[in-house]
C-alpha cells in the first residue's frame, strides 16, 4: 500500500538544537519506521524530551530537517491533532474540563459531528484505554495518577493519529499499573496500527515493549536496535546505562 | 485513497446488503454521519443485515464505530447482523470497538428546579458558616503563633516580615500616593463647584478634610491592597500548596502559620497604617492643589481652614481603623490560599474569591466602625 520511501513516519537528519551557548542535540540523525514502538533512553536532562518537543514543535531546531509522515513539520498547523496525539508526562489535562470533555476535544475542534457521536466516541476511547463510562464526568483532580494517564491516552488518540508521542508514560505509576500501561500500548499499537514513538526509563518497558530502542547520548544517537543489540553495544554511556548495578540486578531478575 | 465514503445498501426481499466503501475516517465524519442516517430506515425494516466490509479503504475507530452502531441498532430490535469481508488489519479494531459502549451509565435524572434552586441556597447557607468558622480559625491560628512567637522571639521570621514589608508597603507607596491624590483632588474639586452656588466654597475644605481623614483615606487604600497585596497572597500560598510545599512544611514539625502565614499579615497590619497616613497626606495634597488652581484658596488660607476644621480625632478614628483592615484582609487572603484545590482553576477561583470577601468585609468593617465611632462619640 505504502510506497517505500513512506516506510518511515518520523525521519530526522542532521538536527542541531541548542539553548545559548549550550549544543543540546549535535546533528542527531534518527528514523522511525511506521508501526513500530521506538524506545528513547538517555540521560537525564541528555536531551531526550528536548528530541521530541522538536519533533512536535515545541521546540526550534537550529539547523537539519524533521520530516513527519513525509511532510515537514510546521506544515501541520492546525490539524496536528490528527497527525499526532502526544502523552505528556503529566498528563497536561485541561484541569477545567471533566473526562469526557477532555477526550472530545481534539474532536470537537477538528471536526463537526453530532454531540451524540461525539459522546459515543469518547466513551469509546475512554473504554478502549480501560477505563468506564461512569468515570467521564470526573474532573482531571479527581483522578488517580494510573487514570491521569490513561485518560490522556485517551484524548492523545481521539483523532486516531497515526504517530503517538509518549513522555515517559510508565514515570510515577506502581509496577503493577506500569506493566498494565505497557500492555495497553501494545494492545492499542496493533488494534489502530500506531507508530510509537516513547521516552523512557523504564527497563521493564523497554524489553517488553519497544522493537527498536535508541540511545542518545552527547547530543547524538550513538546506537539503535532491538534491545538485544543494544546489550551488546560498546558504546562506553550505553554500556553503563544497560549494564549498571541497577540494570544488572532487573535483567537478572527477569532471566 | 483521496475519494468519499459511500455506503452502498442493496435490499433483498427481507435482507439487506450494506456496503461501506472507501476512507471510513473521522476526517470524513460529515459524510459518515449522513450515510449511516439514510440508512437507517432500510435497516429498521429489513431482518438479515450484512456488512460487506471489504470496499473499506481505511478505517479509524470513528468510522468503525459509526459501522457498528448501525449493526447495534439491527441488533437491538432482534434481527440478525454479520460483518463480512473484514480485512485482517481492521480486525482489531473491529473487535475491539464490538466492546465499547455496552454499559451506558443510567441517564441522571434532571433535578426538579425548585429543589435545585433550594439545594443550592442549603448549600450556600452552609458554606457560609464555613467561611466564618475558617475566618475565626484562622483568626485563632494567628494569635496562637503570636503569643509563641513573644515567648519565643527568636522564632519570628524576621527576614520574611521585612521582604513582604517591602513588597506591599514600599513597593505600594508610589500608586497608592498617586490614586489618594487623585481622588483628593476629585472631591475638592466637586466641593468647590457645588459649594460656590450658595457661597459656601471655604466648607469645601472642611468636607476634604474629614472625608478623606475619617472614610476616604484608610478606605481606598484598604480597598487597594486587598486588590494589590491580597491577591498575591492568596495565589503564592494557593501554588504551594498546589505544589505540595505547605504539606513539606507540616511534616518538619514546623508550622505554616508560623512561617508563612504570620510574616505576611503582621507585614499587611505594619503597612495598611502607614499606606494610609501617606495616602491621607497625598490626597490633601491633591484637594489643596485644586484649592489654589480651580477653588482660588492660596496654600496658606487651606492650610489654616484645614486646621480649624479638623482636629486629631478625625485623624485617630481613620488610622485607628486600618490594622483592623489589614488583619480582615491579611486572614481571608491566606485562609483562601489555603483552600486552594490542585487544579489552576480552583487558584484562579480562590483568588477572586479572596478579593471580592476582603473588600466586602473591608467595607462592612468601615461601616461598624463608623456606628461604633458615633456611639463613643468620636
Amino acid at each position: 500500500m505504502d510506497a517505500p520511501q513512506d516506510q518511515f513516519a518520523i525521519r530526522v537528519r542532521d538536527l542541531v538544537v541548542g539553548f545559548g551557548r549550550q549544543t543540546v542535540l549535535d546533528h542527531l540523525s534518527l528514523d522511525v519506521r511506521r508501526g513500530e514502538i521506538l524506545g528513547l533512553v538517555g540521560a537525564s536532562g541528555g536531551g531526550k524530551s528536548v528530541l521530541m518537543r522538536t519533533i512536535i514543535g515545541l521546540i526550534k531546531g537550529q539547523s537539519g530537517t524533521i520530516e513527519v509522515m513525509g511532510q515537514p513539520i510546521g506544515g501541520h498547523g492546525r490539524g496536528a491533532a490528527t497527525t499526532w496525539g502526544i502523552l505528556f508526562q503529566q498528563g497536561a489535562l485541561f484541569s477545567s474540563l471533566t473526562v469526557r470533555q477532555n477526550v472530545q476535544f481534539p474532536l470537537r475542534e477538528n471536526l463537526v459531528l453530532s454531540q451524540e457521536l461525539m459522546d459515543e466516541i469518547a466513551i469509546a476511547k475512554l473504554e478502549m484505554v480501560g477505563l468506564r463510562a461512569q468515570d467521564a464526568d470526573k474532573y482531571p483532580a479527581e483522578l488517580s495518577g494510573g487514570m491521569t494517564k490513561r485518560v490522556a491516552l485517551a484524548r492523545a488518540l481521539a483523532l486516531d493519529p497515526p504517530i503517538l508521542f509518549l513522555d515517559e508514560p510508565t514515570s510515577g505509576l506502581d509496577p503493577i499499573a506500569a506493566g498494565d500501561f505497557d500492555a495497553l500500548i501494545t494492545t492499542l499499537q496493533k488494534t489502530l496500527g500506531l507508530t510509537v514513538f516513547m521516552v523512557t526509563h523504564d527497563l521493564a518497558s523497554l524489553t517488553t515493549v519497544c522493537d527498536r530502542v535508541a540511545a542518545l547520548a552527547d547530543g547524538k544517537i550513538v546506537a539503535i536496535g532491538p534491545m538485544r543489540e543494544l546489550l551488546q553495544s560498546e558504546h562506553p554511556w550505553v554500556r553503563a546505562y544497560f549494564h549498571g548495578k541497577r540494570s544488572q540486578m532487573l535483567q537478572h531478575e527477569m532471566r | 485513497m483521496n475519494h468519499e465514503p459511500l455506503l452502498l445498501a442493496t435490499p433483498s426481499g427481507d435482507a439487506l446488503n450494506l456496503r461501506p466503501e472507501g476512507p471510513w475516517t473521522a476526517a470524513n465524519v460529515v459524510t459518515l454521519e449522513t450515510l449511516s442516517r439514510s440508512v437507517g430506515a432500510d435497516v429498521d425494516r429489513s431482518r438479515v443485515v450484512t456488512l460487506d466490509m471489504s470496499g473499506v479503504s481505511a478505517l479509524d475507530t470513528l468510522g468503525a464505530w459509526v459501522l457498528e452502531k448501525l449493526s447495534r441498532r439491527a441488533a437491538s430490535a432482534g434481527r440478525s447482523t454479520e460483518f463480512v469481508g473484514v480485512a485482517d488489519h481492521f480486525s482489531g479494531l473491529m473487535d475491539e470497538v464490538r466492546q465499547v459502549n455496552r454499559h451506558t451509565p443510567a441517564p441522571t435524572a434532571a433535578p426538579n428546579p425548585v429543589l435545585a434552586r433550594l439545594g443550592d441556597l442549603g448549600k450556600s447557607t452552609v458554606g457560609a458558616r464555613e467561611d466564618i468558622t475558617i475566618f475565626l480559625q484562622m483568626l485563632g491560628a494567628l494569635f496562637m503563633a503570636v503569643v509563641g512567637v513573644l515567648r519565643r522571639p527568636r522564632s519570628l521570621r524576621l527576614t520574611s516580615l521585612v521582604y513582604q514589608l517591602y513588597r506591599i508597603g514600599w513597593q505600594a507607596i508610589p500608586i497608592v500616593a498617586l490614586i489618594t491624590f487623585l481622588i483628593g483632588a476629585i472631591i475638592a474639586q466637586q466641593g468647590f463647584f457645588h459649594f460656590r452656588r450658595f457661597g459656601a466654597e471655604s466648607y469645601t475644605v472642611d468636607m476634604v478634610g474629614i472625608l478623606v481623614l475619617r472614610e476616604l483615606g484608610v478606605l481606598i487604600v484598604a480597598i487597594m491592597v486587598a486588590g494589590r497585596s491580597g491577591s498575591a497572597y492568596t495565589a503564592e500560598l494557593g501554588s504551594m500548596k498546589m505544589r505540595e510545599e505547605i504539606d513539606a512544611l507540616s511534616t518538619m514539625g514546623l508550622d505554616p502559620v508560623e512561617i508563612l502565614i504570620l510574616p505576611r499579615v503582621a507585614a499587611l497590619v505594619i503597612a495598611l497604617p502607614i499606606l494610609t497616613f501617606i495616602g491621607s497626606i497625598a490626597a490633601l495634597y491633591g484637594g489643596g492643589l485644586v484649592a489654589q488652581f480651580y477653588g482660588d484658596m492660596g496654600p496658606a488660607i487651606y492650610i489654616a481652614r484645614l486646621h480649624e476644621a479638623i482636629t486629631v480625632t478625625h485623624f485617630e478614628v481613620g488610622i485607628l481603623k486600618a490594622p483592623f483592615m489589614a488583619l480582615v484582609i491579611g486572614i481571608v487572603a491566606c485562609s483562601e490560599g489555603l483552600r486552594v484545590k490542585g487544579s489552576a482553576e480552583s487558584l484562579g477561583r480562590q483568588t477572586t474569591t479572596s478579593v471580592v470577601k476582603s473588600i466586602f468585609l473591608v467595607i462592612v468593617l468601615d461601616g461598624l466602625f463608623a456606628i461604633f465611632f458615633a456611639s463613643i462619640g468620636m
